[in-house]
C-alpha cells in the first residue's frame, strides 16, 4: 500500500497533461480531413491509445503504482491491440 | 417460525429480518441469494418458453403458435437464458456467497458496489422482459441480434439491446469487484497457490467479464445508433459492414462462453476432492489451464463466422486456435478423473451432478471440435446440431455444475440438509430428460434440420418428438429438484458445519455462516486440499 501514500501531482504536471490531451484531441479532429484510406481507423486508434495512456499514467496515477498493476494494465492494452489487429487482418485478406 | 429463528445462533440469515433488510443488505451472502432467487425465477420463465417451443415442434406444421410468435419466443428464451441466467449465474450466485469465505475475507472489496450490481442486473432483466410486452412486436432477431436484420426489424429490438447493454454493466461491476477482492483481501498466508480452485476460476472469469463485456456493450450501442440515427456502422444499406458486427459481437460472446463454463469447472473442482477425500490431482495445471482457457478463449471468436464471408486465412487461424483451446479443457477433465481415481468416492448428489457435468461437457466439447473444423462446419452450420452442441455445453456444463454447486453448498447456505433420495431421483429425471431432449438434435441436425425453424419436414418428426418428450422429463426432474431444495431449506434436518468433510475454509465455519463470516480472520499455513487436517476427521 505504500504506493498510495499521499502522492499528489503538481499543478504544472496536471495542466501540462490537460494541454497535451487537448492538442491530441484537436489533431484527432483534423486528422479526419487527411485521406489516409485504410489507415484512417488505425490513425484514430493510435491517437486514442496515446490519450488513454496519458490519462492512465498521470490522472489515474498508474505511474506511481507497483509493477504488477502496470503489467496488468499493459496486458489489457496488448490484448485489445491483438483483438483489433486480428479483426483488421481479416479485412486485409478478404 | 419466529421461535425457531430466535433459538438459532445469529447468522447472516437471521441477524436482521424483513424484506427491507434484504433489499438494502451489503452482505455478500445475502446478495448472492438475491441473485439466486431472481435468476431462478428468470430460469423458470425461459424454461417455460423453451417447453412451449418444444410443444410447437411436437408435430410438423403449426400446432400451438404462429411462426412470428415462435421467433419471438426463441429470441426472448435466448436473451433470458444467456444474458440473465447463464452468464451471471454461477459467478454472481456462488461467487458472491462463497468467494469471500473461501479466501478468508469478511466481504467483497466493494460491498455497496456489489448491491448496486444486483440492482443494475434487475433493471436490465426487467427491460428484457419489457421488450416482450411493450407496444409493437417482441424482438425476433435471436439473442445474437445479427445485422442487417436487427438494424431494420420493426420489433422492439432497441429495448432488448438496451437490456443486454445494462446487464453487461452488472457483469463488469461484479468482475471488477471479484478481481480486487482476490488481489487485496486474501487471508494472511493465503498465497496465490494456496487459494482454492473455485476462487481461481472466478479470477479468470472476472478478467473476461471486465475486458470483453465493454466491447459488446459498445457494439450494441452502435446498433441502437444505427437504428435511431441511421449511422452506417453495420447495415450495408447505410454503407456499413455486417461482418464487422459479427466480429465485434463474438469478440465478447465467445469469451462469454468461458464466463459461463470457467466457474462451472471451478465448482466441480471443489466437489471432486471433497467426495473422494483426496487432494485435487494437479492443482497447478488446473490453475494454469483456467488462465489458458481465459486467454486463448479470447482469440477463437471467428469460429462462429466460418460461413459469414471472412477470409480463408482467418478461417484456418480461428479453426487452429479452436482446437488449441480444447487442450486446457482436456487437462481439467483428466485431473478431475484422476482426483477420483483411488479416492474414497462417496456418490452423494453433488458428486452425481459433477460426474454428469464431465459426461455432458465432454460430449459438448467433442461436438464443438466438429463445428470448429472448417469442412464439417459448412455442413453443420445453422442446423440443430449447433443447438444440441450449445445446450450440451451451456446446460449440460454450466447448468449441471450449477445443480452440483447448489447441492454441495446448500447445507452451508441454509444450515439445513435436503433429502438425498429425492435429489437422486430428480437427478435421474434431469439426466435422462436432458439427453433425450438434446441428443436427437445432433442426429436431425446432421440430416439437415435447420435451427430456428418452427416447422419442419416430416422426416424429422421422430427426432423432434423424442426431443419434446425429453423436455417434459427434464422439466419433471427440475420441479422435483427445486421442490426438494425449497422445502428442505426450511424444514430439512439441521446441517452440521461440515457435512461432507470438506477442507476448504467455508467448511470450517458454522452453517449458516455468521454475518461477517469469521470472528477472527484465519491464518493460512498450507495448501487448500490437505485431507490430513485433523479438523476434518
Amino acid at each position: 500500500m505504500k504506493n498510495h501514500d499521499n502522492h499528489i501531482s503538481s499543478d504544472t504536471t496536471n495542466w501540462t497533461v490537460l494541454l497535451v490531451l487537448l492538442i491530441l484531441t484537436t489533431i484527432s479532429i483534423l486528422a479526419i480531413k487527411i485521406h489516409l484510406g485504410a489507415f484512417t481507423v488505425a490513425m484514430a486508434l493510435i491517437l486514442a491509445s496515446i490519450k488513454v495512456t496519458i490519462v492512465l499514467t498521470y490522472f489515474m496515477h498508474l505511474k506511481f503504482e507497483n509493477t504488477l498493476l502496470k503489467l496488468m494494465v499493459g496486458g489489457v492494452f496488448l490484448l485489445f491491440a491483438v483483438v483489433i489487429a486480428i479483426t483488421f487482418i481479416d479485412y486485409y485478406f478478404r | 417460525m419466529t421461535k425457531s429463528i430466535t433459538q438459532e445462533p445469529l447468522n447472516y440469515l437471521n441477524h436482521k429480518t424483513g424484506l427491507w433488510s434484504w433489499l438494502t443488505s451489503t452482505d455478500h451472502k445475502r446478495i448472492g441469494l438475491l441473485y439466486l432467487y431472481s435468476i431462478t425465477i428468470f430460469f423458470c420463465t425461459a424454461a417455460v418458453l423453451g417447453l412451449l417451443m418444444r410443444i410447437e415442434k411436437m408435430a410438423p406444421g403449426q400446432t400451438i403458435m404462429t411462426a412470428q410468435t415462435y421467433n419471438g419466443m426463441f429470441t426472448i428464451h435466448g436473451i433470458i437464458m444467456v444474458f440473465i441466467v447463464v452468464i451471471p449465474g454461477l459467478a454472481a450466485v456462488f461467487g458472491n456467497i462463497m468467494l469471500p469465505i473461501m479466501i478468508g475475507a469478511k466481504d467483497v472489496a466493494f460491498p455497496k458496489l456489489n448491491l448496486f450490481s444486483w440492482y443494475v442486473f434487475i433493471t436490465g432483466a426487467m427491460l428484457g422482459l419489457y421488450s416482450q410486452f411493450a407496444n409493437g412486436h417482441s424482438p425476433d432477431t435471436g439473442w445474437t441480434f445479427y445485422v442487417p436484420y436487427s438494424a431494420q426489424a420493426s420489433s422492439n429490438v432497441v429495448i432488448a439491446l438496451t437490456a443486454a447493454f445494462v446487464l453487461g454493466f452488472a457483469s463488469i461491476l461484479t468482475g471488477l469487484n471479484f478481481i480486487v477482492t482476490i488481489h487485496r483481501m486474501r487471508a494472511p498466508g493465503m498465497t496465490w497457490f494456496r487459494m482454492p480452485l473455485f476462487p481461481w476460476s472466478l479470477y479468470a472469469t472476472a478478467w473476461i467479464q471486465l475486458l470483453a463485456t465493454p466491447i459488446v456493450g459498445i457494439t450494441l450501442l452502435m446498433v441502437i445508433a444505427e437504428r435511431t440515427f441511421h449511422i452506417g456502422f453495420f447495415d450495408p444499406a447505410l454503407g456499413g459492414d455486417p461482418v464487422l458486427y459479427q466480429h465485434l459481437f463474438w469478440i465478447y460472446s465467445h469469451p462469454a462462453v468461458y464466463v459461463m463454463i470457467l466457474p462451472a469447472m471451478g465448482v466441480v473442482t471443489e466437489i471432486f476432492p471433497t467426495f473422494s477425500q483426496k487432494p485435487v490431482f494437479g492443482y497447478v495445471p488446473i490453475v494454469f489451464s483456467s488462465m489458458a482457457i481465459a486467454l486463448v478463449g479470447y482469440f477463437v471468436w471467428g469460429h462462429h463466422m466460418f460461413t459469414s464471408g471472412i477470409s480463408y486465412e482467418s478461417r484456418w487461424f480461428f479453426s487452429f486456435l479452436t482446437f488449441l483451446v480444447a487442450i486446457p479443457s482436456a487437462i481439467k477433465v483428466f485431473n478431475w478423473l484422476s482426483t477420483m481415481y483411488g479416492g474414497s468416492v462417496d456418490l452423494k448428489p453433488p458428486l452425481l451432478y459433477a460426474i454428469s457435468f464431465i459426461f455432458l461437457f465432454t460430449i459438448g466439447g467433442f461436438t464443438g471440435l466438429t463445428l470448429g473444423s472448417l469442412a464439417t462446419n459448412i455442413q453443420l452450420h445453422n442446423t440443430d446440431f449447433v443447438v444440441a452442441h450449445f445446450h450440451y455445453i451451456i446446460f449440460g456444463g454450466m447448468g449441471f455444475a450449477f445443480f452440483a454447486g447448489i447441492h454441495y453448498w446448500f447445507p452451508k447456505i441454509y444450515g439445513r440438509m435436503y433429502n438425498f433420495k429425492w435429489a437422486n431421483i430428480s437427478w435421474g429425471f434431469l439426466f435422462v430428460g436432458f439427453n433425450l431432449l438434446y441428443f436427437p438434435l445432433f442426429i436431425i441436425g446432421i440430416q439437415g434440420m435447420p435451427r430456428r425453424y418452427f416447422d419442419y419436414d416430416p422426416k424429422f418428426q421422430m427426432g423432434e418428438s423424442l426431443s419434446t418428450i425429453g423436455a417434459f422429463i427434464l422439466i419433471t426432474g427440475f420441479i422435483g429438484m427445486i421442490t426438494n431444495l425449497i422445502y428442505h431449506s426450511r424444514k430439512g434436518a439441521i446441517a452440521p458445519a461440515n457435512p461432507w468433510h470438506g477442507v476448504t475454509l467455508e467448511w470450517q465455519i458454522p452453517s449458516p455462516p455468521p454475518h461477517e463470516n469469521f470472528d477472527e480472520i484465519p491464518i493460512i499455513t498450507h495448501e487448500p486440499y490437505r485431507f490430513d487436517n485433523p479438523y476434518t476427521k
